[in-house]
């Protein structure tokens, strides 16, 4: 390396390096960038010391302000809820028969019980509440045990034709297939899919009287006191097509919900019914 | 900034910048006077929206997410408007310093204009700039101590002005200026002002020309923007050279009075050609003038000049006229594309409507069989409502006689919508079973809206889900 020596040209010295001829002049940076720069270090250092930085065998080092994004999380909902608290008492104290759709705490209600929703329901009744086969679609307007705020709140709180609570909602289907033969069965299959238009003079409406109608209805309505489902409308929650009614004839059908009053705070099972209601087929 | 020793940094040498009076300091002066008062005062007009919206009449209103300009109001879902006048302000830039150098540097910068402040501070506290000089060189006395305090003091001031109007373009000016004076202001704010006010003084008084030189982008993108036929502050060497005593009569028209060099803000001495430090504040223009007219010779030593009219002026012929430098197809083209997007925001906000609506269709199911077999499609819609009152909004659907709408939670067709907001709402369409357009994929329809109160409608197409042929 050669020395730096006094380039001619500009009177500036040059760094003392050369290559291919080519030098280059010192020209100084100013000393205050670099103790901004040492004071970059400096603070990288300390800030390394207060939060969360240097990763260890298990975890990192905690920081000595205690800082953690967690805690930040946790910290921001119980902001949130406390922001929240007078819309929950409002909304424990609502009256649900009578709940006003465009006030402002019936939209809080819907917003809330999307987010349970979304983390509690979905699984069986899908996350646009769509349903599948033996779960229900609560996007229609058909109600198995009732579709204003307060019936739906009532399913939601106890549950359907699960132990844990008394309260539940409870029917049962005979299963058909011990009592009737099975030349039986195919008439009734045949029949019920017609009963919105039917021919009382058929061997299955004879059938359809004697087995079915103390529950689902003369003409095949049913009945929501209980839980008796509408045969004679376009909606079949375990299918419509034969191989499906006959099974259901054959074996009933049990489905189960759960009593989410026993899991759910007040405000989120009236928030949840809320939205559920909210959907298009509330009554 | 020379240094002849071998060290890799430097210490600022600082620079007192000596008083200058001229024309380009008079025009300083005025544009400092015009861009302050804007900047100071400009929170503080009112512009009357009715009861419901600020009267502030610039505004941004964070919280709420609205920017009000006289009578423009820009919601979030115009930011457009907003890239558009920076692309504008670019462009603007671009023009300027094609046509003129580093104009924006010279006269409109904020650094320019501040310091130029913490400077005339400067100077009338401590004098002009021998005074200045003897006082940074003198042992630390107390007229030295109080001369500072002083001036330091005053700055801090301007410091604390200029942080605190910047925060009431954020908030009601009046209000939060009561805040400030009962101490009840939110923490953002005394946070803001503090900030702000300790980087006023540091970049004002202390950092100066070292902004300009090593913290700003801008210098480096403006050395790509001139060319040789831009006017920038040139010394005329052919004129000036060889430099010497005004009685010498061999010598060129240059003194070498260092009164040019006195008087740059940057410490630079524009006579060894254009610099990079130069910010093009003309400063140097007035002081040689003055030397010039006082001996009784033309002015524009130092000028305005072009490097492609070097030449010409070396040979004796005259410069070409200044508009010709001003006027060139290059800049021509920036300031057309600067109108064509002037007027294109312009007509965008001559039609843009006062109430607008989307529609999102709910795609998780795309439709829902009823009891009855008629086929159901929903449709999350949001209406906007501009106005500073609360508006009635009729909604309705075409594309088929046979399609039905509904509102969630009403049973009527209309919903109101309160003042300057958006409303979320759930819209369905039925249509009965059996129908085409129930056993169609997809159909096409329209929402439309209307101001129940004006009249005014808009409408948004969208697509009606089927069950298709299958079923
Ligand atoms: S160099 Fe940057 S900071 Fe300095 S005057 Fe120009 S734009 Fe402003
Ligand atoms: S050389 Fe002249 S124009 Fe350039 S910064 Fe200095 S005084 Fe201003």
């Amino acid at each position: 390396m050669d020395e730096p020596r006094i380039d001619q040209l500009t009177g500036r010295p040059t760094m003392g390096h050369e290559f291919d001829g080519i030098e280059e002049l010192n020209t100084p940076m100013p000393r205050w960038w670099l103790w901004t720069f040492y004071l970059t270090i400096i603070w990288g250092i300390g800030y390394t010391i207060a939060y969360p930085a240097w990763p260890m065998v298990s975890g990192a080092t905690a920081g000595l302000l205690g800082y953690s994004t967690r805690g930040e999380v946790i910290a921001d909902i119980a902001d949130h809820e406390a922001s929240n608290a007078a819309l929950v008492t409002e909304l424990n104290a609502a009256d649900l028969a009578a709940f006003d759709p465009q006030s402002d705490l019936h939209r809080y209600a819907v917003a809330r019980g999307a987010s349970v929703f979304r983390a509690q329901c979905s699984q069986c009744h899908g996350s646009g509440a769509a349903g599948a086969v033996g779960y229900p679609n609560l996007l229609d307007n058909d109600w198995l045990w009732g579709g204003t705020l307060e019936e739906v709140a009532y399913s939601v709180r106890h549950g359907i034709r699960n132990e844990t609570d008394g309260d539940a909602r409870y029917s049962q289907m005979p299963a058909f297939g011990d009592m009737l033969e099975s030349s039986e069965i195919e008439a009734l299959v045949a029949f019920v899919p017609t009963l919105a238009d039917a021919d009382w003079d058929s061997a299955g409406a004879v059938l359809y009287a004697d087995n079915c109608a103390s529950c689902h209805g003369e003409r095949g309505l049913g009945d929501r006191s209980m839980g008796a489902p509408n045969l004679a409308d376009a909606i079949w929650l375990y299918g419509g097509d034969s191989a499906s009614l006959t099974e259901t004839i054959s074996n009933a059908r049990f489905g189960v919900m759960p009593a989410w009053g026993q899991r759910l705070s007040e405000e989120d099972v009236r928030a949840v019914s809320t939205y559920v209601h909210s959907l298009g087929g509330g009554e | 900034m020379t240094t002849q020793n071998n060290s890799l940094y430097a210490a600022r040498e600082p620079i007192f910048p000596k008083r200058v009076y001229g024309t380009f300091r008079n025009l300083k002066w005025a544009i400092m006077a015009v861009t302050l008062g804007i900047y100071y005062l400009v929170p503080w007009l009112r512009w009357d929206r009715g009861l419901n919206l600020p009267d502030q009449a610039v505004l941004i209103d964070l919280a709420n997410r609205r920017f009000y300009f006289f009578w423009i109001e820009i919601w979030p879902h115009e930011f457009y408007f907003v890239a558009g006048l920076l692309i504008m302000a670019g462009l603007g830039l671009f023009l300027f310093t094609s046509a003129l150098g580093r104009v924006w540097c010279g006269y409109t910068c904020p650094q320019t204009v501040w310091t130029d402040l913490f400077i005339l501070v400067e100077r009338w506290i401590e004098g002009d700039r021998n005074a200045r000089i003897r006082l940074h060189r003198a042992t630390w006395t107390p007229r030295k101590a109080t001369l500072r305090l002083f001036k330091w003091t005053v700055w801090a001031l301007i410091g604390v002005a200029t942080a605190g109007a910047w925060v009431f373009y954020f908030a009601d000016a009046p209000t939060l200026a009561n805040q400030f004076l009962t101490l009840t202001a939110p923490a953002v704010a005394w946070t803001t002002v503090a900030i702000l006010t300790a980087t006023t003084v540091v970049l004002g008084g202390f950092m100066r020309e070292q902004v300009c030189i090593y913290m700003c982008p801008w210098p480096r993108i403006q050395g790509a923007m001139m060319d040789d036929s831009t006017l920038t502050v040139a010394y005329r060497d052919w004129r000036g050279e060889p430099r010497g005593k005004a009685r010498d009569a061999t010598a060129g028209d240059c003194v070498d009075c260092n009164a040019c060099v006195a008087v740059c803000p940057m410490g630079i001495d524009i006579r060894d050609g254009q610099q990079m430090e130069c910010i093009t504040c003309a400063l140097c223009i007035d002081a040689c003038d003055d030397i010039m007219g006082k001996l009784g010779r033309d002015r524009g030593l130092i000028d305005y000049l072009a490097l492609s009219d070097a030449p010409a002026e070396q040979a004796g012929k005259k410069p070409r006229p200044i508009w010709t430098h001003i006027l060139r197809p290059r800049t021509i083209l920036y300031s057309i594309i600067w109108a064509a997007f002037g007027f294109a925001m312009m007509y965008a906000l001559f039609i843009r409507p006062e109430i607008e609506l989307t529609v999102a269709p709910v795609r998780n199911p795309t439709f829902v069989i009823l009891s009855d077999g008629s086929i159901r499609n929903a449709y999350e819609i949001r209406l906007r409502n501009k106005h500073g009152e609360p508006r009635q909004f009729g909604i309705h659907v075409t594309g088929d006689l046979a399609l039905r709408i509904e509102l969630e939670g009403t049973p009527y067709e209309s919903v109101e919508v309160a003042p300057d907001a958006t409303h979320r709402l759930r819209v369905y369409v039925t249509t009965p079973p059996g129908g085409e357009i129930a056993q169609t994929d997809e159909s096409p329809i329209r929402f439309w809206i209307e101001d129940l109160g004006n009249g005014e409608r808009a409408f948004v197409n969208t697509v009606f889900n089927g069950t298709g042929a299958q079923q």
